[in-house]
């Protein structure tokens, strides 16, 4: 166990992937290490217990990835999510380093799916993990404690002792009192702040309360706002935030992927007022589902209902909770609590608008409404087979952007632009370096395996000299 | 609505897990349970019978309990599975055989070697029990071959009989067509599947605790080879008395006493691991309620092949006769209690293989 007489080389505090790729990292070049994760056992690893897969540059197909994606493709790719707000030299080097990290973490025990997976369309870019997050977790925690690296839950630090850019101590909570402990190097990897509403509120206001977190309740930023605190310099909008259309009957925290719904392009959408407010067919579902938990942040309740029909009840993923049926437009109306005659108004409207086409999800097709504001684009089809189908849908939190400024090392840089003598970040509290904005799947992990395995080495490299 | 009390919660579990599937590549049944999209008690059942608890799923769960989704698949599938069991039970009024599993098998155990002896009482004098006996045909004074035959025949075919019916409710019940038992591809791809137990490792190394290996495969080989081994054994010695009029005892260096002295050794080996194994595993994946049916099943196996081995060292010593008496009665009780125990997963599971075997196929058609 851990205690303040003890001192460590390097402290990696977080337990995710970028915690734990940081800790063994600096473990294999010799450093000791511990990790502080504020979570009990069970929950530790945050965000990462609920991820799926990693995205990585390769050069020819492996057994769990099939084609190749060059470094030239992930870039155009993350290019194209940010709009641009990327640090270009950074995301570089990071999209080259992702090429050797299929071996490294496996090395490390993790293991992915074959590439030729049942409904795994994404296997070119991105890898899978057997077993999901979790398993991914277990097997990094299971090769960390074999090297020898210790580890504390229930550990949240809430004091971090810096000076002029040096790192000295940290505390943290044990058990009913607090303890400290000092060490050499720092890897911050404690995730973002996607747990904490009040601090989303600041941006968002009220609103921010009716949102859900995906993620682990663990997150509450409170690591990234000591460091800001204290000198290190910010990157990334606060105001950004990854948030996608989930079934609003998920819990607060922690509902993870099971609650998400992919039938936004199949219906409509409306607010509590039963008006649609944006174009439901505006792209392929892939390129817009992250907008939609924007959207329905913006209307009044901060929540939405996807009405579709019998004809698409069986056209899309399954999710958790069962949709709400009426056999008429105004029944489900009353089931929603919305107003029974405007929400049959707005769907005989709707209805009215649809010019006839021919239906296909997998391409940008001919379904499309005219005369109607706003439009649906494509996929539109009339509402006019009863059963009819809603979900309630409220905005979930999975990500957020506001990190702290890092170079090629993963080294913290201070306000004024001096590199931190001993302080490193990892993972999603430093994401907005090379992802300002936007999202693409599975770069969370690339982001906290590259810069994870960079921060550990540096840091114990660091102690060691 | 489902029938009973596990199978909802079954069904409220493959709703959770797929709308999940981060457990798709860990065995059989995730797959299986994909190219559903509602889940009838059928469905369940044979889901259930596609698990072997191997637990990976529940270390790999973000919703395990104590996380309010409370997912904890390899117990739900084994209560629905221990209750399946019972369901398909032929005759009917057997079912609750299954539910005080470790009492009667125990139970009949003991009445069968109880009345091994009682036969031996009659067929031959007290002062014999302990007589020395080596010639060809030594087993036969105190069984006449004739009685053995009639009455192992007979037990070994109302066995049959009632296994093949209770196979018979559980594919009415999961509704598969009996043609998909006339393809040899899907028969072949099962018994491959079932061989090697392809599925028990939950996709690798990641069993329930973490270690490397729980040893599970290996003592199932051994128990269901040394079992098989056994079964060879009992078949050449027919055929050598039939065809060749040859008598058992037979030589030490001959096929039957060779696979069966193999098969005896898996069989003791093979059982102790499986006991001790359920030991290590952690109760939260079990199902409490079954621990007396495996348990009884495996002491079954493990006395029948150490009475075996036993025989086999012992005869032409005083011990042969009452060992041979203690052999049979057990051998007897395995058989009449065959289909009313653990022995039906075998047969279940392979009758779910089977027909996953038939829809991965077709699935991989499609694509
Ligand atoms: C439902 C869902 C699915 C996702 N799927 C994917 C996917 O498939 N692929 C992908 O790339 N990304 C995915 N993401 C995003 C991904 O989860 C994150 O990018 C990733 O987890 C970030 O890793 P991390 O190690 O930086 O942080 P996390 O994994 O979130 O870990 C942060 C850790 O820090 C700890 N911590 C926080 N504060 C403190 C403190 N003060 N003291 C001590 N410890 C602290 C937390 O307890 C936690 O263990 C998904 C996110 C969600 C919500
Ligand atoms: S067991 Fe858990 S992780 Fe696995 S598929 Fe089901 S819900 Fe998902
Ligand atoms: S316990 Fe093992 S065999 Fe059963 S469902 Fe889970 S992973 Fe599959």
């Amino acid at each position: 166990m851990a205690n303040a007489s003890k001192s460590y080389d390097v402290l990696a505090l977080g337990g995710g992937n970028a915690a734990l790729c940081a800790a063994i990292s600096a473990r294999l070049e010799g450093a000791s290490v511990l990790i502080l994760e504020s979570a009990p056992e069970f929950w530790r690893g945050g965000n990462t217990r609920h991820t799926r897969n990693m995205r990585l540059a390769h050069d020819a197909a492996t057994a769990t990835l099939t084609g190749p994606y060059p470094e030239e493709e992930m870039w155009d790719d993350l290019l194209r999510v940010t709009g641009g707000q990327t640090d270009e030299p950074l995301a570089r080097m990071m999209i080259r380093q992702s090429k050797d990290m299929l071996e490294w973490i496996s090395a490390q025990g993790v293991r992915f799916q074959p590439a030729l997976g049942g409904t795994l369309s994404l296997s070119r870019t991105n890898a899978f993990f057997l077993g999901g997050g979790k398993a991914m977790l277990n097997a990094l925690y299971r090769r960390a404690l074999r090297l020898g690296v210790e580890v504390r839950y229930e550990s949240e630090v809430i004091g971090l002792d810096i000076d002029a850019g040096r790192f000295g101590s940290a505390t943290f909570r044990s058990g009913a009192g607090t303890d400290v402990v000092n060490a050499k190097a720092l890897v911050a990897a404690a995730g973002g702040f996607e747990g904490n509403f009040d601090w989303m509120a600041e941006y968002w206001g009220p609103a921010a309360h009716n949102f859900l977190c995906r993620g682990t309740k663990w997150n509450q930023g409170s690591m990234l706002k000591m460091l800001l605190g204290q000198g290190v310099q910010q990157t990334g909008d606060p105001t950004q935030m990854h948030a996608v259309a989930i079934d609003a009957r998920a819990p607060k925290y922690d509902g993870g992927i099971i609650t998400r719904l992919d039938c936004v392009v199949f219906g409509i959408v409306v607010n509590q007022n039963a008006q649609r407010f944006y174009d439901e067919g505006e792209d392929l579902w892939p390129k817009r589902y992250a907008i939609w938990g924007r959207l329905i942040a913006g209307e009044p309740g901060q929540i939405a209902y996807i009405i579709y029909d019998e004809k698409s009840a069986n056209a899309f993923m399954p999710s958790l909770y069962p949709a709400i049926t009426g056999n008429s437009i105004a029944e489900l109306a009353q089931k929603l609590a919305l107003d029974p005659a405007a929400l049959t108004g707005t769907v005989d409207a709707f209805n009215a608008a649809v010019r006839p086409g021919t239906f296909d999800v997998a391409a940008l097709d001919d379904c499309r409404t005219e005369g109607l504001s706003p439009p649906k684009s494509h996929w539109a089809r009339r509402l006019d087979q009863p059963p009819y189908y809603a979900y309630p849908v409220r905005p979930g939190i999975t990500f957020t952007y506001l990190g702290v400024r890092v170079d090629h090392d993963a080294r913290m840089l201070m306000a004024d632009g001096t590199p931190s003598a001993n302080m490193f970040a990892a993972g999603e509290i430093m994401a907005g370096n090379v992802l300002g904005k936007g999202y693409t799947a599975g770069i969370g992990m690339t982001i906290g395996a590259v810069f994870g395995r960079i921060a550990g080495r540096e840091a114990a490299r660091h102690a060691r000299d | 609505m489902h029938a009973t009390e596990a199978l909802e919660e079954a069904g409220r579990l493959m709703i959770v897990c797929n709308s999940c599937r981060y457990c798709e590549g860990l065995c059989a049944v995730f797959p299986a349970m994909e190219q559903r999209r509602f889940f009838n008690d059928g469905d369940l059942n044979y889901l259930a019978n596609l698990c072997h608890s191997c637990g990976a799923c529940f270390t790999d769960c973000q919703f395990a309990p104590p996380h309010e989704f409370a997912v904890n698949v390899p117990q739900a599938l084994a209560r629905t599975r221990a209750e399946s069991y019972a369901a398909y039970a032929w005759p009917k009024f057997m079912a609750p055989v299954f539910h005080e599993n470790g009492w009667a098998v125990a139970f009949a155990a003991v009445a069968s070697v109880a009345g091994f002896i009682g036969l031996m009482g009659f067929s031959i004098a007290p002062r014999d029990i302990f007589a020395t006996w080596t010639e060809p045909g030594a087993f036969y004074r105190i069984f006449p071959h004739a009685v053995l035959a009639g009455v192992f025949g007979l037990a070994f075919a109302y066995a049959i009989v009632a296994l093949i019916m209770g196979a018979r409710n559980f594919w009415r019940d999961i509704g598969e067509p009996m043609a998909t038992l006339a393809q040899p591809v899907s028969i072949w791809q099962a018994m491959e599947d079932a061989a090697q137990l392809r599925y028990l490792d939950g996709g690798g190394d990641d069993c329930y605790t973490g270690r490397k290996t729980d040893r599970r495969r290996l003592f199932h080989h051994l128990t269901f080879y040394g079992f098989a081994l056994c079964f060879a054994a009992t078949c050449v010695a027919t055929l050598y008395h039939y065809l060749l009029g040859r008598e058992a005892p037979y030589p030490i260096y001959d096929l039957p006493v060779v696979l069966g002295a193999l098969g005896g050794v898996g069989l003791t080996i093979g059982p102790v691991g499986l006991w001790f194994g359920r030991w290590k595993a952690d109760p939260v994946l079990r199902d409490e309620k079954s621990s007396g049916m495996d348990r009884a099943f495996l002491a079954m196996l493990f006395l029948t092949g150490v009475s075996g081995l036993a025989l086999l060292g012992l005869r032409g010593t005083p011990w042969m006769n009452l060992l041979l008496t203690i052999h049979l009665g057990l051998v007897f009780a395995l058989f009449v209690t065959m289909p009313y125990g653990k022995m039906v997963h075998g047969l279940y599971r392979f009758l779910a293989l089977v027909r996953y075997a038939r829809e991965s196929r077709e699935l991989k058609v499609q694509e």
